[in-house]
């Protein structure tokens, strides 16, 4: 996306200020145009075929019939792959095209290219793959295949005067973006392609694309498209290889786009957790120890799991003081959807098992929610289980007491069917509900961990156009809806004083920006423009920006930005320095629950969150606004269910999101404590409040309903099963 | 695919009589779905769209008759008066956009368990008008309509025209359970609607058995117990909520289990009965 901006003056657009979005019309309006838009004369149609089986032996693929399908241009499997066959964020461990075996329902195993979507798509149909069915292994507990387990130990005292215990589940929740998975490739003159792409990294795709396709890197470009919304669902190749491999074979643009049944098999989804903890405190509610076994599961491929699995150890008991601890979790291989990146990456699973644990905590020592937790809160000098120093503010009491004296809203109900559970289907007018509140608390670390060299580079030249100085940003960085791309105006605004800034296209003509996730793209990016636009500025050698501009020419600079740098976990004991940057949010849930029908409203959300420094208010709150929707629907709907291996609701029809009649009004309180080590003092803050959400909403439900949920989704019948005596202990059966 | 444009009812029919394969489309709301996801592939496309007069709603005969392809924002808008039941669930289908569109017409014509308007077309004995060019019009009534899942006493060659229901002469209610607050298909439904004059209750069941039904056993009870002059007996109450809940012969799908689906039937089952019969109280009262 390319911003221009017109304004003169860098009033109410530079850093801190809520600059407009670019995209703001054009998405309202419905005229911007997403990566599903694209269109190139000539260009042909790519269809993938995938397998119905999660696991399978393939004894024969016959791609003859689709061949004599009439517009069919080509049918390509695994033999036509032109280079390494395997791909993979972290290990190259997935093939292109399935070899012989398929370990998932939806495993790409062939691809078709026509000259209409509709012959493609039957074309694919026509395929014959023969395939021998074997036993798939869809229960995590009997899997034996460890993608990671990193234990985390410290202390040796495991026994206290309260102990609780809980098993918890989360089931597996999409990032459900809206805009399906699409990408147009082009055959370029010097033998390599040209992918227009909505991704999240577009250097870390073409670092697994080029040797798929054997080409040098150079020979592989990539620009970002318009992106749909992303989560976590694009770090991951989708049809990146398929399209390229398609266009070069065919010497044709060819545009392959998902449907929305297809996106569901189409990216990664979050891992759904078994986890098992216990917790032992004194009398009066101090934690002594905290045991935990955390156990996820990866699905077919490894994707990212090893990260969200070092995630779940190093923040499995969440931002509370421990003196003892002995966490493990562990990530494995299955039959199941493929599991990776979503918003919260590894952070939220266990931050809704940490959080259950300490409101049972908080009943077994006769102290409120708020209590027991500000008695354990960690603060600036506190030490993560992992010995890492806490070395920024980390004002978790307060922003608790904060949270607690925020006016509670009305009600008990009101008489508009809207704001009761049910909603205008009219299920209850008031009959059997009952009031809940509930807190969460969830830490989640900025920027990637674990000793990766995690950096990004920003070209910024400065020159005058038609007289007046302007300035051209450069990045890789994709704008995935976050509001990246005015930021990074914002940034070179109030760095060189000059209004008029272009933010070029992302793409692989410039150095790799990282990856739009962990939080972090305001924190490197930001870092990297502002490094550039300082580089450009000591360049007009302390003369205002027209006159330097009109005496030196253009001025550009290139910059790289790397935060400071982290360090592997301790594969025995998991101590080490391995997060470069903690972020903290707290909520407030309350909701009104039928009891009877186990319908629940969120009646209000109420969040605080420190972000160090706001740069853009209104794009913050939009942040706070989206993760708190997006952890409310893992508390209250969200799952993608799967049933021995295979998905039993690819649609928006089943799988749902919430709505804004389900959404209440939030109050938020940003707090501005800056992190001295980050660009501005920032901190990330993308995906705390979905962590702290999730957990705040079922304490509430349990609240109302005095029920245990050990489980996420709470579903209707886990309530009013439960009263209804036919199920015995809140859990689904 | 053929895509027939008929702008007059006769035409509809004979194109309907000449292709009976054709797939009619009034709203779309659900056969573009079906397309989009690949469930059918009609040969031909019969859009209903032209035919005014299935837009347009008027008494006959004492009869409420609502055309087929009237949009559930105008069953809201104006017919919440003498159609209450059909009205509150025009209410809860989909989102604004599927109600400006979607139809009674085409929620019969695909006779989904779970389409909201078939519980309450049943709970107030709702007659559907189909007809074909060669044998002309059927009444056929809601309770012979659905015989499975997604088919209907619909012949192929034949259209529904139109709905005729009875304005309401006593309260009724609609009351729809989803795992979600708006845009959500039915876990299960209920509808309910008094019949004053004849002393009688009518039900429907909706997303609680391979079709839209009935609880006949819980409309006899009261119909033999019930006293209308009376506050309503907690214990009548009560055995009207069980019969309902067991006239359910639920399944467990995706979107809840045949245990909470029975379960919910028997509440929604009370508390409709219960505003109805405030409502009916109140009334009396007034
Ligand atoms: C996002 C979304 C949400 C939805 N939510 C709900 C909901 O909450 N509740 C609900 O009940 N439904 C819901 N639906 C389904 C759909 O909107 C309804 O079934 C609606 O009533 C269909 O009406 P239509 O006019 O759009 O039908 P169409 O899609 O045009 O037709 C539906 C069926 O009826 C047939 N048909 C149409 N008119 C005639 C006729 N005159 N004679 C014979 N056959 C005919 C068609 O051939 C087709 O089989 C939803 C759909 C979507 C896409």
């Amino acid at each position: 996306m390319t911003e221009t901006a017109s304004t003169t003056t860098t009033a109410g657009q530079g850093v801190g200020e809520s600059a407009r979005r670019p995209d703001a019309v054009l998405k309202v309006t419905g005229e911007f145009a997403y990566a599903s838009d694209l269109w190139l004369d000539g260009m042909v149609w790519g269809v993938t075929l995938r397998s119905p089986h999660p696991s399978a032996w393939i004894r024969s693929i016959d791609v003859g019939p689709a061949l004599k399908i009439d517009g069919v241009l080509a049918v390509l499997t695994h033999e036509d792959v032109p280079g390494v066959k395997f791909f993979g964020l972290d290990r190259r461990d997935q093939p292109v095209l399935a070899i012989d075996q398929v370990r998932y329902q939806g495993e790409p195993v062939a691809l078709v290219a026509a000259d209409h979507p509709e012959t493609a798509r039957r074309a694919a149909a026509a395929i014959v793959v023969d395939y021998e069915v074997r036993a798939a292994v869809t229960d995590p507990r009997q899997a034996t295949d460890v993608v990671r387990h990193q234990p985390v130990r410290r202390g040796d005292t495991f026994e206290a005067e309260v102990v609780v215990t809980g098993e918890y589940e989360v089931g597996m929740q999409d990032q459900a973006f809206l805009g399906p998975e699409s990408g147009l490739a082009v055959p370029a003159e010097d033998g390599g392609v040209d992918l227009y792409i909505a991704t999240q990294w577009l250097h870390v795709d073409r670092d697994q694309l080029a040797p798929c396709l054997g080409l040098p890197h150079d020979k592989v470009r990539l620009t970002l498209s318009g992106v749909g919304g992303a989560f976590g669902a694009r770090e991951d190749l989708s049809m990146q290889v398929h399209a390229c491999m398609l266009a070069l074979r065919l010497n044709r643009p060819v545009k392959i786009v998902y449907g929305r049944e297809e996106s569901f098999f189409g990216h990664v989804h979050r891992h759904p957790a078994l986890m098992r903890y216990e917790h032992g405190a004194t009398r009066d509610g101090r934690l002594v120890y905290v045991k935990a076994d955390i156990l996820l599961d990866g699905g077919a491929y490894c994707s990212s799991s090893p990260a969200v699995v070092g995630n779940a150890a190093s923040l499995g008991v969440g931002p509370y003081e421990v003196p003892n601890v002995r966490v493990d979790a562990t990530g494995v291989y299955t039959n199941n959807p493929p599991c990776g990146a979503m918003r919260g990456f590894g952070a939220v699973q266990a931050c809704y098992a940490y959080e259950s644990q300490m409101d049972r905590l908080a009943e077994a020592c006769g102290l409120s929610p708020v209590e027991i937790r500000v008695r354990n809160a960690v603060s600036q000098g506190s030490r993560l289980i992992t010995g890492q120093l806490i070395d920024a503010p980390a004002p978790l009491a307060g922003m608790l007491r904060d949270l607690e004296s925020m006016p509670l809203p009305e009600g008990p109900p009101a008489t508009d069917l809207r704001a009761l559970p049910g909603g205008v289907s009219q299920t209850t007018r008031g009959e059997a509900v009952r009031r809940g509140v509930g807190y969460g608390v969830g830490i989640k670390n900025i920027c990637f961990s674990e000793g990766f060299d995690d950096y990004s580079t920003a070209r910024v030249r400065a020159e005058l156009v038609g007289g007046e100085p302007h300035v051209t940003v450069h990045t890789a960085a994709a704008e995935v809806g976050q509001g990246l791309v005015t930021l990074q105006a914002q940034i070179a605004r109030t760095e060189l004083g000059i209004a008029n800034v272009t933010v070029a296209t992302a793409d692989t003509a410039v150095g790799s920006a990282g990856s739009s996730s962990a939080s972090r793209q305001s924190y490197v990016t930001g870092g990297a423009v502002r490094a550039a636009c300082e580089a450009v500025r000591k360049r007009f050698d302390g003369l205002p920006a027209r006159e330097a501009l009109e005496r030196f020419g253009p001025i550009e600079e290139t910059r790289e930005y790397r935060h400071r740098p982290t360090y592997p976990m301790d594969p025995v004991t998991g101590q080490g320095d391995s997060h470069t940057q903690l972020a903290l949010c707290v909520h407030r849930a309350v909701v009104d629950v039928d009891v009877e029908l186990g319908l629940v409203k969120v009646v209000e959300l109420a969040a605080v969150q420190d972000v160090g420094r706001v740069l853009n208010p209104q794009a913050l709150e939009g942040q706070i606004h989206g993760g708190s929707a997006q952890g409310l629907g893992l508390a209250l709907m969200e799952e993608i269910q799967v049933r021995d291996g295979l998905v039993l609701n690819p649609s928006f029809t089943d799988y749902l999101i919430p709505t804004i009649l389900d959404m209440p009004p939030m109050q938020t309180k940003i707090l501005e404590n800056p992190d001295p080590a980050a660009p501005y003092g920032l901190r990330g803050a993308g995906e705390p409040p979905t962590l702290s959400s999730t957990p705040a909403i079922a304490a509430a439900v349990r609240a109302a309903t005095g029920l245990r949920l050990t489980r996420v989704p709470i579903r209707p019948e886990d309530i009013a099963l439960f009263n209804n005596g036919e199920v015995s202990d809140g859990k689904r059966t | 695919m053929d895509f027939l444009r008929p702008t007059t009812w006769e035409e509809a029919l004979a194109a309907k009589a000449d292709r009976p394969e054709a797939v009619p489309i009034q709203g779309g709301t659900d056969v573009m779905v079906e397309l989009n996801f690949d469930v059918r592939r009609p040969a031909a496309l019969l859009d209903l769209g032209q035919v005014a007069e299935l837009r347009a709603w008027g008494m006959v005969g004492g009869f409420c008759r609502v055309g087929a392809g009237v949009p559930y924002t105008t069953i809201i808008e104006e017919l919440g008066g003498p159609l209450p039941g059909l009205a509150q669930a025009s209410r809860t289908v989909g989102s604004p956009q599927i109600r400006n569109r979607g139809s009674v017409g085409g929620n019969l014509g695909a006779a989904s368990p779970a389409g909201d308007s078939h519980p309450p077309l049943l709970a107030a004995d709702a007659v559907v008008e189909v007809e074909s060019r060669d044998r002309g019009v059927r009444m056929v009534p809601a309770t012979a309509f659905y015989l499975g899942v997604k088919r209907s006493a619909l012949e192929p060659d034949e259209l529904i025209r139109a709905v005729h229901v009875r304005p309401a002469t006593g309260p009724q209610y609609f009351s729809k359970v989803g795992t979600r607050n708006a845009m959500v298909i039915a876990v299960c439904s209920f509808a309910i609607a008094l019949h004053p004059g004849e002393r009688r209750v009518g039900t429907g069941l909706g997303s609680a058995a391979p079709t839209p039904r009935r609880a006949y056993e819980a409309e006899e009870l009261l119909a033999r117990e019930l006293d209308w002059q009376a506050p309503l007996d907690p214990a009548l109450l009560r055995r009207f909520g069980e019969l309902c809940a067991a006239a359910a012969a639920p399944i467990d799908d995706v979107r809840g289990t045949a245990a909470y689906r029975v379960h919910a039937i028997g509440v929604m089952a009370r508390r409709t009965l219960t505003w109805a019969w405030n409502d009916h109280l109140g009334r009396r009262a007034a």
